[in-house]
Order: C-alpha cells, then sequence, then structure tokens
C-alpha cells in the first residue's frame, strides 16, 4: 500500500451537494500519511468553517478507508492548513462547470471584493454578469446573473 | 495569567458569534424578500461555525465541551457584547446591526491573523475570508436602502441611531487589554474601533443616512462582563430547551 493507492482510492468520495466533484479535487484532503506500521493518517480541512456537509465527507473518507481494507487509521480535520478556493484542481474546476456551477476566479495574494463579485456564465461563457447576492443554497455558492442569457446561476464561491 | 486573558478574548469571540447566530436564525422562513432569508440564514450558519471554532480551542485550553459551555451556560456567564442579543426587530434593524458588527468583526479577523497566539491566528486568517462576504452583503444592503425610498431612509436612520450605543459596546476594553496587546496576541479594541469608525463611515458617506460625532454618543458596556439586557437568558432558554431535554444524548 502507498499513499498514492489511498489517494486513489479517496478519488470516491465525493462532496454530498455536487457529486460530480470529488474530495481529492476539492482540495479538501489536505495530507495522507502511512507509518511504517501501517497507520494511516488523513488530514483534511472544511471549505466553509460552518459547512454541515465536512461530518458527513469525514465519515465518507473513514468508510471509503475501511472498505479498502485500512483498519488502523484517524481522519483529523483541523485549519492548520486552511481550505482556499485556489485549492480546487483543474479537473475539479471542469466538472463544476459541467455541473452547471461557475468555478471560482483563482486569485493571488488578496482576495477583494472585485474578485467576489465576478463569475464567468456556465451556460454561456459570458463576462458580462453580475453578483446578485452573496449566498446561496449552501454556504460555498454565491448566486449570480448572467445578462447576455438572461440567467441566474450559481458560482462556488472565491473564498 | 496570560491564559486567562486568553480565555477572556475567546470567549468574547465565541459568544458573539453564537448570540448573533442564532439571532440570524430567527429570520430563517421570515425573510422580507427570498435572497434576504437565505442571507440571514447563511450568515446564522456560518456564525455558529466559526462560534465551534473557538469553542474548540477554549476546549484545548481545558475549558469544557463546546457543546456544554455553548448550551449550559447562564447569561451572565456570557461575554458577548449587548448589541448581538438584542431581539432582531424590524428587518432595519437587523440589517444595521448586522452592517455595524461584520464591519468590526472582519477588522478582528484580519488583525487576529496576525496574531502571536498561533491557534488563535490559524482560526481567524481562515474566518477572515468568509466574514468578507457578510461585509459585502451589509454593505451593499446598507448602500441601496440607505439611499432609497423616504420610509427605507427614515427606517434606516432610525435603526442606526437605536444600534450605535450598542454597537460601540462591541469595543469595551477587557481587563487584560494591555496584556493582550504588550504580549502581540490582539491590538486591543481602541485600535480596532478607530479604524471600524473609518470603515463604516465610508459606506454610510454614500447614503443619505447621517452618521454623529462618535464623541457624542455614550457607548453601552457591560456585556463583555456578563452584564445583559432582559433578552439574553430567554433567548438561551430557547437556544438550549431540545440540547436540555438530555445532554447526553447521541446526536
Amino acid at each position: 500500500m502507498t499513499v498514492e493507492q489511498i489517494r486513489e482510492f479517496l478519488e470516491e468520495v465525493k462532496d454530498p451537494e455536487i457529486p460530480v466533484l470529488s474530495l481529492n479535487d476539492l482540495g479538501v484532503i489536505t495530507g495522507i500519511e502511512l507509518n511504517p506500521d501501517g497507520f494511516v493518517t488523513v488530514r483534511m480541512t472544511p471549505t466553509f468553517a460552518g459547512c454541515p456537509a465536512m461530518d458527513y465527507m469525514r465519515a465518507e473518507v473513514e468508510q471509503s478507508l475501511r472498505k479498502h481494507g485500512i483498519e488502523a487509521f484517524e481522519v483529523v480535520m483541523s485549519f492548520d492548513e486552511p481550505w482556499n478556493s485556489n485549492n480546487l484542481s483543474e479537473k475539479g474546476r471542469q466538472a463544476l462547470k459541467d455541473f452547471g456551477l461557475a468555478p471560482p476566479q483563482p486569485y493571488q495574494g488578496i482576495l477583494d471584493l472585485e474578485i467576489l463579485e465576478y463569475a464567468t456564465c456556465p451556460n454561456c461563457q459570458s463576462e458580462n454578469t453580475e453578483m446578485r447576492t452573496p449566498f446561496g443554497p449552501t454556504l460555498c455558492r454565491s448566486m449570480h446573473y448572467c445578462n447576455d442569457c438572461r440567467q441566474m446561476f450559481e458560482q462556488f464561491k472565491p473564498l | 495569567m496570560q491564559d486567562l486573558a486568553i480565555k477572556d478574548l475567546l470567549y468574547k469571540l465565541a459568544d458573539d458569534q453564537l448570540i448573533l447566530g442564532h439571532r440570524n436564525s430567527e429570520w430563517t422562513g421570515m425573510g422580507p424578500m427570498l435572497e434576504e432569508d437565505i442571507a440571514f440564514s447563511s450568515m446564522a450558519q456560518d456564525k455558529l461555525g466559526h462560534s465551534l471554532a473557538f469553542y474548540t480551542l477554549l476546549h484545548e485550553l481545558g475549558e469544557g465541551e463546546p457543546d456544554t459551555v455553548a448550551f449550559m451556560r447562564n447569561a451572565d456567564q456570557f461575554h458577548n457584547c449587548q448589541l448581538t442579543e438584542l431581539p432582531i426587530g424590524e428587518y432595519d434593524f437587523s440589517l444595521i446591526r448586522h452592517f455595524l458588527f461584520d464591519n468590526a468583526e472582519s477588522l478582528r479577523f484580519e488583525s487576529l491573523s496576525q496574531s502571536s497566539h498561533e491557534g488563535i491566528a490559524r482560526i481567524a486568517t481562515k474566518l477572515k475570508g468568509e466574514v468578507k462576504y457578510h461585509v459585502l452583503h451589509g454593505n451593499t444592503m446598507v448602500k441601496q436602502l440607505g439611499s432609497a425610498t423616504e420610509e427605507s431612509i427614515t427606517r434606516m436612520q432610525e435603526a442606526l441611531d437605536y444600534a450605535l450605543p450598542f454597537a460601540l459596546g462591541i469595543f469595551e476594553p477587557s481587563k487584560y487589554e494591555q496584556e493582550l496587546i504588550d504580549a502581540g496576541i490582539y491590538v486591543g479594541e481602541a485600535a480596532i474601533q478607530k479604524e471600524w469608525e473609518n470603515r463604516i463611515s465610508a459606506v454610510l458617506a454614500k447614503t443619505s443616512l447621517k452618521l454623529p460625532d462618535f464623541s457624542t454618543i455614550t457607548p453601552v458596556y457591560g456585556g463583555r462582563y456578563g452584564q445583559h439586557t432582559e433578552h439574553l437568558q430567554p433567548l438561551l432558554d430557547e437556544m438550549a430547551e431540545v440540547f436540555k431535554l438530555d445532554p447526553t444524548a447521541e446526536w
């Protein structure tokens, strides 16, 4: 067993709210360690501190490890390496688009208001959009309106 | 001694989040329009998550379990500022409170992300990005309703005048103020208040609302020392009603 294999097993664990997005691609699995005695430590960090799905994701990770015959493990949830939206993988961004959700705009340095309000329409790719409200159906989504295709759409929030 | 100072700081941060989070949740299903219902419900959820992060750190420092600390204390053991415990009132008051409080909270987290205390800095670094969305929401709505119709401006002005003395109570100095500043743990309330005054002044200047000279307002203090309005205990009773039926239940 290797760390790479464990990461591969965990590919089956998806975000319960966005079933096309694996936790690996979401970037919430911040580390996997394998001790010489076989003990596995999986480190996770929440997207948003109040996200009610985190306990569920943690339980799914534990279940996946057991399913693959790993008995000695711990899953540690911490803010040691806090999540930010730049942690989303390219594959994850594409999966969000295919799902109809605008991926968060990658950013450097400080997250400023322009980045929060910017979104590309996932339906017609227009950048002529405006934020309607920073809060949506889950903590990690904001609501936007496309002035070109005249549709409301959701964005995975930059953080 | 520093241990007490750190716990005092953490309790006021955590209790503010828990109590205002509960108040925000009272808008769930009651908001004046769907977007605002969702906004206050989302902010409630965020704030409960933020309080949990601080209660968890307190637990690591030897305090009780987060659920016990949140649900089993009485009003006089809470360190939240009185602003957070006031009833939600009309939407204008809830909006103004959220605007005044979250601008302060955002500054607090930005500052605490540089704290010499690693645990606090770690949490603040995580939370400061989330609170930006609360500030964005509060500022946007205040700018809109503060310069819309005569009724909206009058209502917002009345809510602002009522809330400001309580808002200054956010910055009630603790008895450990200097100790925390000297240790580089926290820049202190006076520094945060000054910056907060600048920030809210800049937003309100874009509206028809009038901001009185801060020096003419008498702050409502007491919350940080366990002195509360008659509104806090009923809130706590309601919040803990289910938990207290069976505190040992597995959820």
